[in-house]
């Protein structure tokens, strides 16, 4: 997986004229308006999504039911329940008020509502993208730091050309050779880590069950961290970089202090920054990660599911799953702009 | 007038070559990428669409790496080696193709929203920022399942949810570009909006816009693959559609490590290519980046 690697450059506002208002009530209106463009984003997506699933090509009851065997009579009853006699606008309106009531229908293929099928399937998600994300930002933002802060070692050379070629390897790939190497076992290497699944069949209980899912999880974690984490590494190298020749750095310097005291209490803050935002504003990213990984080890979560709903295909399932995933994308992007207000006073336009 | 012309944008170009040389990391990606170019067109003066066919497969099934096979065969029993080969058309193709539709978008969104300040260039950046934000695999996945699978609807998707980024790229060259008092002068002699935008903005953005289309054809090439792997390709052999199917004949745990290897590693080595000439281009061409250097 691969996005353009060009840095994120948040919303900087320019310095306004510096009154003597608290800079509390400035960011609280600053995140007051970042809420509104997200409500605003967030329609968008409502509309657009009823739209986008209203241009499939033929029938929608046909397309829903899968070719399946129906008499004309229960076509007739299945549109009728699905509202679709009814003009588009009435059913625009439907939608948009059972979206917002979390009404999001009921899957074909598992015959439940979405919510709930949404709601079995989270858990095993944030666990393996909450960690996974975690382990990925440290380390990203320590060999990030160590490679910029000694800039053109040996060190730095290797970490930037791993990140370069990790940053060009398509995920599933990278999760296959892994399966194949650690998971299956090649050649007189016995497999490792258990690749399917989030338990074994005869999961033990208690603690022996945490071990058992951490094993299982090892090999989709190890694969997500590795593609999501050279971007983590690039920004900060190169937003240490931009620190490192600020004069404020020399000074630190000029007063005696230690190399270490310089590097980590006066350059690696404020090289933070925009590593921060873009852990939040590459969500997008790490969630196009997750539903690969999560297809590649069958790991239970929200991404194996859109993954069953776009190959059956299951529209209400898929509608319900992209909405979800787009709208928790978008508020998680909102809270980045608004992170970095608070982070950065010299954005803040007292 | 016009000689005066010609031998400038000769100067030019011979400086770009002067500095493009000294990155020879880009220089090898530009090598690497001719050659695969040059294999894949003329790929149908040796090989034809058979090699992919399930009925053409003579060898044996899973048949590790040999003399005859250099790189193994599949679950048919057909060579690696001309799938890869003739797969590669696919995957150019689109990757192409993508990036150019992608970069077209962007650069029209662009520089439209760069010129039109107000309320069309408000209203544009707004579109932009929406489509930035959508998380692009799943929106290319949903919608390459609604279009339906073939090259134009894989291009389509990978092309709409790529191109915001090229957009606010190509917008910032012209804030940049506008600002400076030639346009002033230019408008004072009457030049409308196409004169300034196409013979003033253009040029100035064009050098850049090489560099992003290079880096966007390498994203799209990882894309389509990805897509593919999801069960969402153009129903034609790609380096994609083979991991896929690498994956449902259980090529990792038939040890079958050929299968897995030699079309991911065909992807690696081509999206490294792009990666290096894109960033050597950008190196160069960026005056931002030349700067810093």
């Amino acid at each position: 997986m691969t996005t353009p690697l060009e840095s994120t450059e948040p919303a900087v506002q320019a310095a306004g004229s510096a009154d003597d208002s608290p800079a509390r009530r400035g960011t609280l209106r600053y995140a007051a308006s970042k809420a509104g463009g997200a409500l605003f984003s967030i329609a968008m997506v409502i509309v657009g999504t009823f739209f986008l699933f209203r241009m499939l090509p033929g029938d929608p009851v046909r397309n829903l039911a899968q070719g399946r065997n129906m008499t004309p009579a229960q076509l007739d009853l299945e549109r009728r329940r699905l509202g679709l006699d009814k003009p588009l606008i009435d059913q625009f309106f439907d939608f948009v008020g059972k979206t917002l009531r979390l009404d999001l229908g009921t899957s074909y293929e598992y015959k439940r509502p979405v919510l709930d099928l949404i709601g079995e399937r989270i858990g095993p998600t944030l666990l393996l993208a909450g960690t996974g994300l975690v382990i990925a930002v440290s380390l990203g933002i320590w060999q990030g730091t160590r490679a910029g802060w000694r800039h053109g070692t040996r060190f730095d050379r290797f970490s930037t050309g791993v990140s370069l070629v990790l940053w060009s390897v398509p995920t599933f790939w990278l999760g296959l050779l892994l399966m194949m190497v650690l998971g299956v076992g090649i050649g007189p290497i016995p497999g490792l880590f258990p690749f399917r699944g989030i338990e074994s069949v005869d999961a033990p209980d208690g603690f022996a069950y945490v071990l058992d899912v951490a094993s299982h999880m090892v090999l989709p974690c190890l694969t997500l961290v590795a593609v999501v984490y050279a971007q983590y590494l690039l920004v900060m190298r190169s937003s240490l970089l931009e620190e490192v020749g600020q004069d404020y750095v020399t000074v630190a310097r000029a007063k005696g202090l230690r190399d270490d005291d310089v590097r980590r209490r006066h350059a690696v803050p404020n090289a933070l920054l925009p590593t921060v935002t873009l852990v939040f504003m590459r969500i997008g990213f790490v969630v196009g990660g997750a539903v690969t990984v999560e297809t590649i080890f069958t790991w239970p979560g929200l991404g194996q599911l859109f993954y069953e709903a776009v190959r059956v295909p299951d529209f209400t399932l898929m509608q319900g799953t992209f909405l979800l995933i787009t709208v928790a994308v978008i508020l998680m992007n909102t809270l980045a702009d608004v992170v970095y207000h608070i982070l950065d006073p010299r954005v803040r336009s007292a | 007038m016009t000689s005066l012309a010609a031998t400038r944008r000769r100067l030019a170009l011979s400086r770009f070559w002067a500095d493009f040389r000294t990155h020879r990391a880009g220089l090898a990606g530009a090598v690497i990428l001719l050659v695969a170019v040059l294999l894949a067109l003329v790929a149908p003066l040796f090989i034809s669409e058979n090699v992919t066919s399930v009925v053409e497969g003579t060898g044996q099934k899973f048949a590790p790496p040999s003399l005859a096979e250099p790189f193994g065969t599949d679950e048919s029993g057909r060579s690696i080696l001309l799938m890869v080969w003739w797969g590669s058309r696919t995957s150019l193709l689109i990757g192409f193709l993508a990036a150019l539709l992608s970069v077209v978008i962007g650069l029209v969104v662009g520089v439209a929203a760069g010129h039109f300040r107000g309320w069309l260039g408000g209203a544009l950046m707004r579109v932009t920022d929406w489509f930035l934000v959508l998380p692009s695999l799943v929106t290319a996945l949903v919608l390459a399942a609604i279009l339906g699978g073939s090259t134009l609807t894989i291009v389509t998707a990978i092309a709409i949810t790529t191109w915001p980024s090229t957009a606010r790229l190509i917008r910032a060259q012209t804030l940049a570009v506008e600002a400076r008092p030639y346009i002033e002068r230019s408008k004072a002699l009457g030049a409308g909006h196409w004169h300034i935008t196409t013979r003033h903005v253009l040029p100035n953005v064009a050098p850049l816009l090489l560099a992003s289309t290079t880096l966007e054809v390498a994203s799209a090439i990882v894309t389509e693959s990805t897509l593919a792997f999801l069960g969402a390709s153009a129903n034609k052999t790609s380096w994609g559609t083979m991991l896929r199917a690498s994956y449902d004949f259980g090529a990792a745990t038939n040890a079958a490590w050929w299968y897995i290897l030699i079309p991911g590693l065909a992807i690696l080595i081509v999206v490294m290519a792009f990666t290096l000439m894109g960033r050597a281009l950008e190196a160069v061409l960026n005056p931002q980046l030349r700067r810093k250097a």
